[in-house]
């Protein structure tokens, strides 16, 4: 029997739906509403420099490239569920289309982390 | 081959507009829909990041379209958007998990979905507590 590749994509829609569940309001009041309003939280927290060192960091390099890929890995399979719910089937082409986008968007976040340094 | 030519399938029930026949298939789609912000989300972070590696003053320059009322009013959405899906999420979990025990007796679904919303409450509540104490 064919091995399906299915569960890896469920897999990282499972792990992008929880974790964006879990922070996701945190995040986008963080970096949409709070700084740059200056609303409970300080700019400077969003400074040039302080990100820079919490992107060069490890720790940070791994928040940072969790929460990309994963809520893009997520979405993008819920997209491709919604274009099968209006007519466009989920084949081989747009599941390539979505997962190869999804793929892209990943390994650039992943080269961009990287070029920053340690 | 139309509906009427086909003798095998003689009939076939319309599908346009579905998703209007039932205020169940509305909220399923809500959930469905809350992906695409979810992505853009995602890609306002990515481009951020690309920001960042060009340098400081591309990186002011994100955070200056950040600042701009367009960009808080989609934030504001986006805020809603991430409330729904937190909820929708733990609204559905159980029925995707196997049936979880507890002293021999299932763990109701509701149950479930509350626990679920008081951690992601927590989780939430907790991330932005910790980067307000955080005042370089």
């Amino acid at each position: 029997m064919k091995r399906s590749n299915e569960p890896v994509f469920w897999a990282l829609f499972g792990a992008g739906g929880m974790l964006s569940a879990l922070t996701g309001v945190a995040l986008v009041f963080v970096t949409g509403i709070g700084v740059p309003l200056a609303l409970l939280l300080s700019p400077e927290l969003m400074s040039y420099v302080n990100m820079l060192a919490f992107a060069q960091h490890w720790l940070g390099k791994l928040v940072i490239f969790a929460v990309i890929a994963l809520f893009l890995w997520h979405a993008t399979l819920r997209i491709l569920l919604l274009l099968h719910d209006f007519g466009i089937r989920a084949g081989p082409a747009s599941a390539l289309i979505g997962n190869g986008l999804a793929l892209l968007c990943t390994l650039a976040a992943a080269y961009l982390l990287l070029a920053l340094g340690f | 081959m139309s509906a009427q030519t086909d003798k095998r399938h003689p009939y076939r029930r319309p599908m346009r507009g579905w998703w209007k026949r039932d205020r169940y298939y509305i909220r399923y789609l809500a959930m469905e829909a809350t992906s695409i912000l979810i992505a853009l989300y995602a890609l306002i972070l990515l481009f951020g990041l690309l920001r960042l590696g060009q340098g400081e003053a591309a990186f002011n320059g994100w955070l200056e379209a950040l600042r701009s009322a367009p960009s808080v009013a989609l934030h504001v959405l986006l805020l809603l958007v991430f409330v729904y899906h937190s909820y929708s999420w733990f609204k559905v979990m159980p029925k995707t998990l196997p049936a979880i025990y507890w002293r021999g007796a299932k763990l109701p679904q509701p149950v479930i979905t509350r626990i679920g919303v008081c951690a992601a409450v927590i989780v939430n509540l907790l991330v932005i507590i910790l980067l307000t104490g955080l005042q370089p």
